[in-house]
């Protein structure tokens, strides 16, 4: 494995057999990607196929009725807004933070790297045990009891490591030479940091927390105990009321409300997607544009 | 004290108190010693050109008159540095110790900020407000850094996006817009072009009656053109420092200075 | 000269409102840093908080681990084999990265080091759009689209089961597992493959003997993180594996695993029950399987960089 390339490719020519292997390789690894892909999007072109139908203005802006076998999806909608909101409010500050810390400040020490270790596993912890965290600590612990503000801060917990991360790199991203100069005229860190990095850095930032939204908007498992509701007629009226959420919603009508019509369930599924994938994209769509707008 | 000051347009002299002393300076990265033992004094208003080849240790003697070890890891300072008269490990304030003190490295960094607002920030961050000062020193420190002609009509457009010349030319603007009673340069002319090079020569000059200027230089004809008083540093060591007449007339304390001023290694 | 030189050196002495604002920032974000491995502490804290009561009483490690009769809400004997849920996660888990691993780690090395500007760009951001669809989206299709898919293909009598659960799985995490692959391989400093290329090499020589070796470790993380991944995911196993508690003989049996019996079983359990502390003890179990996970992940990456250095 170790050998050098030399010997790996002494009297190696470059010969028809070789560019025959090459070739089936190249499109054997092709079909491969293009079998991950491909399948998908045919099961999200299904999903509009059978969903389509059932969305209208009426749909969105409705609430379920009979039984959640008719009706509209506003109160999920609604709900979803309002946790997505709150969990940005909970964890935007605290994850900047983070990131600042990690980006300007941390030497590289045992501390740090237990940080880092920390956000991996943040990442890395199952959704269902955020949930069990958020019933522990949320729920019963600080006695928010099942409320919007119990399940946004399970969230936020949970999405924190997006913010970091997507942070700390955007940060990265400008040079060290323009924060030496700035120290070397009697700037201090916070002073370089709030005057130069953040704002050459603050479309990274914005990019990060679309794609926070996104990621929270799709999670159900974490608010499943800690704030969601099957089925609530009102939108809630503030963060210690339940309420509920789209991807909540999905897993209700999908499992729970046997006799409802075919296209309700792939209708609620083509509209969470369809939030989740736009706001991916716009995330995506802006970074590519802050690339492409040379500053050094 | 107050009666050591130099008047304004006063010429260095050695009876004043020095500006910056230097004691014993010993700068370490890791396990590599970049300077030794160094025992070195700035006066008021001289400009001290510091000479040697690469790797002698000047950089590292102008990293420390900053205090930049607090950011350069594995960069260890020994020693005694006064400013005026203060040690500078002891100040309360390191910024305010930094903001008196200007310099400009080889490799020049504009701000991504624009023009104006590389050369506003020091005044901003000290406190100044008022647009029409803020104007006028902008202006100042720009028409010194022989740069106001080229860049007086974009002053909006991206200081990093200049060329390296103008670059360096805003990076010295910068160093002149806090105000600085010393004035720290490490081989200023690598990015820019012979005749801006003897025009902001040409303000050295004029700047050292207001302020100290150490120059580090590369380039010993420079330092015969612009320093009062000559220091030659040999691979981390200080070998001497004299008047620039009388090193360059050939009257040293050691051959190796005489070597390397005749161009002989280095 | 305008200000006094004596009079500004005073300022060397004082401590102004930057300095103090500076000192204050420095603190806040401290503490922000801080709050990743306080959240992660508590996290642990609060499971075991609700779940060692469970463990300290009625676990019994040979049932929990040995016995598949998962019965926390029988009137005559009430047990706790966690077994079959074991098996169920394992199952799916295992089938999911049959399924995932081959396809990730060829899509990343045509991503990485086939593909070029347009064709890989489109890539990248399709797979990045793949890896963003909800976990509850995903259990929908297998519930509404490959169920039926199932059940007609192979002549079965029900399509919820370890097949439909792995393949969703595997098609969910397969997309990370890409993303995570194809930083390792570009990791690989590309003076490698240029020396190797050379030597008159040809692209797929170079991948297969210099960068897929270099990158080794990368590769490895990027699977463990995958199978941490799967092994922590819910609402698919929810919603498409069945439910059924079972040690399965073929793909096409139902099963049950451990995240979707907590998210089955939490909303019916009065707190503090002895099931309530029991699913939380489960928790405690995922907990700790995904913590080595992601150390172990971490240990193989912080190796290669090591050695890089």
């Amino acid at each position: 494995m170790t050998t050098a390339p030399m010997e790996l490719f002494a009297g190696t020519p470059r010969n028809a057999r070789d560019h025959r292997v090459e070739w089936l390789v190249r499109t054997l690894l092709g079909m491969m990607t293009a079998l991950l892909i491909v399948p998908v999007v045919i099961v999200l072109a299904l999903l509009v196929v059978r969903g389509g139908s059932a969305i209208s203005w009426e749909f969105l802006t409705t609430p379920p009725v009979d039984g959640m076998t008719a009706g509209g999806i506003l109160p999920a909608l609604v709900g979803t807004v309002w946790l997505v909101a709150v969990a940005l409010v909970a964890s935007v500050p605290v994850g900047v933070a983070a990131a600042v810390y990690l980006s300007e400040y941390a030497p590289d020490n045992w501390l740090t790297r237990s940080i880092n270790l920390a956000i991996i596993n943040l990442a890395g912890v199952p959704s269902i045990v955020h949930a069990l965290f958020g019933v522990g600590a949320f729920v019963l612990f600080f006695r928010f009891g099942t409320s919007i503000l119990a399940a946004s801060l399970t969230l936020a917990v949970m999405t924190l490591p997006v913010v970091i991360v997507s942070t700390r790199e955007s940060l990265q991203a400008v040079p060290r030479a323009f924060r030496e100069a700035c120290w070397n005229m009697g700037a201090t860190r916070w002073q370089t940091i709030r005057r130069i990095v953040l704002p050459n850095a603050v479309s990274g930032i914005l990019t990060g927390i679309i794609l926070e939204v996104s990621r929270t908007s799709g999670e159900t498992a974490p608010i499943m105990f800690t704030g969601a509701a099957f089925f609530l007629p009102f939108l809630p009226q503030g963060v210690l009321d339940q309420t509920m959420a789209m991807s909540l919603h999905l897993f209700v009508i999908a499992t729970q409300v046997p006799d409802a019509p075919d296209a309700l369930p792939f209708g609620v599924a083509l509209v969470l997607i369809s939030m989740v994938l736009a706001m991916n994209a716009l995330s995506i769509g802006f970074r590519i544009y802050v690339r492409g707008r040379k500053k050094w | 004290m107050v009666a050591g000051i130099a008047p304004n347009g006063a010429e260095a002299s050695a009876d004043a108190p020095p500006k910056v002393v230097v004691q014993n300076l010993t700068i370490r990265y890791g396990s590599h010693v970049a300077l030794h033992g160094l025992d070195l004094s700035v006066r008021r208003n001289e400009i001290l050109g510091i000479i040697g080849p690469a790797g002698s240790g000047k950089t590292s003697f102008l990293r420390a008159l900053n205090r930049m070890d607090e950011f350069i890891p594995e960069m260890e300072v020994e020693g005694r540095i006064t400013f005026d008269g203060r040690d500078i490990r002891r100040v309360r304030n390191v910024y305010a110790l930094r903001s008196r003190i200007g310099v400009v490295f080889p490799l020049p960094v504009g701000l991504p900020l624009t023009v104006y607002e590389n050369v506003a920030l020091a005044p901003r961050l000290r406190g100044v407000r008022k647009g029409s000062e803020l104007d006028e020193i902008v202006e100042r420190c720009l028409r010194r850094a022989a740069l106001w002609e080229e860049v007086k009509d974009r002053l909006d457009s991206l200081g990093s996006l200049l060329s390296g010349g103008q670059q360096q030319r805003l990076t010295i603007a910068r160093a002149l817009s806090q105000e600085p009673d010393l004035l720290l340069l490490d081989e200023f002319s690598i990015a820019v072009d012979p005749v801006t090079t003897m025009r902001i020569e040409d303000v050295l000059k004029e700047l050292k009656h207001e302020m100290s200027i150490v120059l580090v230089t590369n380039l010993v004809q420079q330092a015969r053109r612009l320093a009062d008083r000559t220091a030659f540093f040999l691979t981390g060591e200080h070998v001497e420092t004299s008047d620039t007449a009388r090193i360059f007339s050939g009257i040293v304390k050691d051959p190796r200075t005489h070597d390397y001023i005749e161009g002989r290694f280095g | 000269m305008t200000r006094d030189a004596l009079a500004r050196s005073r300022d060397f002495d004082r401590r102004g409102a930057a300095w103090y604002m500076d000192r204050a920032v420095t603190l806040f974000v401290f503490v922000g840093g801080i709050s990743a491995i306080l959240f992660i502490v508590g996290i642990f804290a609060f499971i075991a908080r609700e779940g060692f009561g469970f463990v300290f009483t009625e676990f019994d490690a040979g049932e929990f681990f040995g016995s598949i009769a998962w019965r926390p809400t029988s009137m005559i004997e009430r047990t706790y084999g966690a077994l079959a849920l074991i098996v169920g996660t394992a199952s799916i888990t295992g089938l999911a990265m049959v399924v995932s691993i081959p396809f990730s780690l060829a899509a990343a090395v045509f991503i990485g080091e086939f593909a070029r500007g347009r064709t890989r760009e489109t890539l990248k951001v399709l797979v990045e759009l793949l890896a963003a669809i909800p976990s509850v989206v995903w259990g929908f299709i297998g519930l509404s689209i490959m169920n039926p898919l199932i059940i007609d293909t192979f002549g079965v009598p029900i399509g919820l089961n370890v097949l439909n659960a792995g393949v969703i799985l595997g098609l969910m995490a397969a997309p990370i597992m890409t993303t995570i692959a194809e930083d390792a391989l570009k990791a690989v400093p590309d003076g490698y493959r240029e020396a190797a290329e050379a030597l008159g090499a040809t692209r797929w020589q170079v991948i297969r003997k210099v960068v897929i070796p270099a990158a080794r470790n990368g590769l490895v993380a990027a699977v463990l993180l995958g199978v941490g991944r799967g092994f922590g995911e819910t609402m698919v196993v929810l919603m498409a594996s069945g439910h059924a508690i079972n040690l399965p003989d073929s793909v096409f049996d139902s099963v049950r695993a451990l995240t979707a019996t907590i998210a089955a079983e939490l909303g019916e359990t009065a707190v503090g029950s002895e099931h309530y502390q029991a699913l939380f003890t489960l928790g405690i179990l995922l907990f700790a399987v995904t913590f080595a996970i992601n150390l172990t992940a971490d240990v193989i990456v912080r190796g290669i960089r090591r050695k890089g250095r």
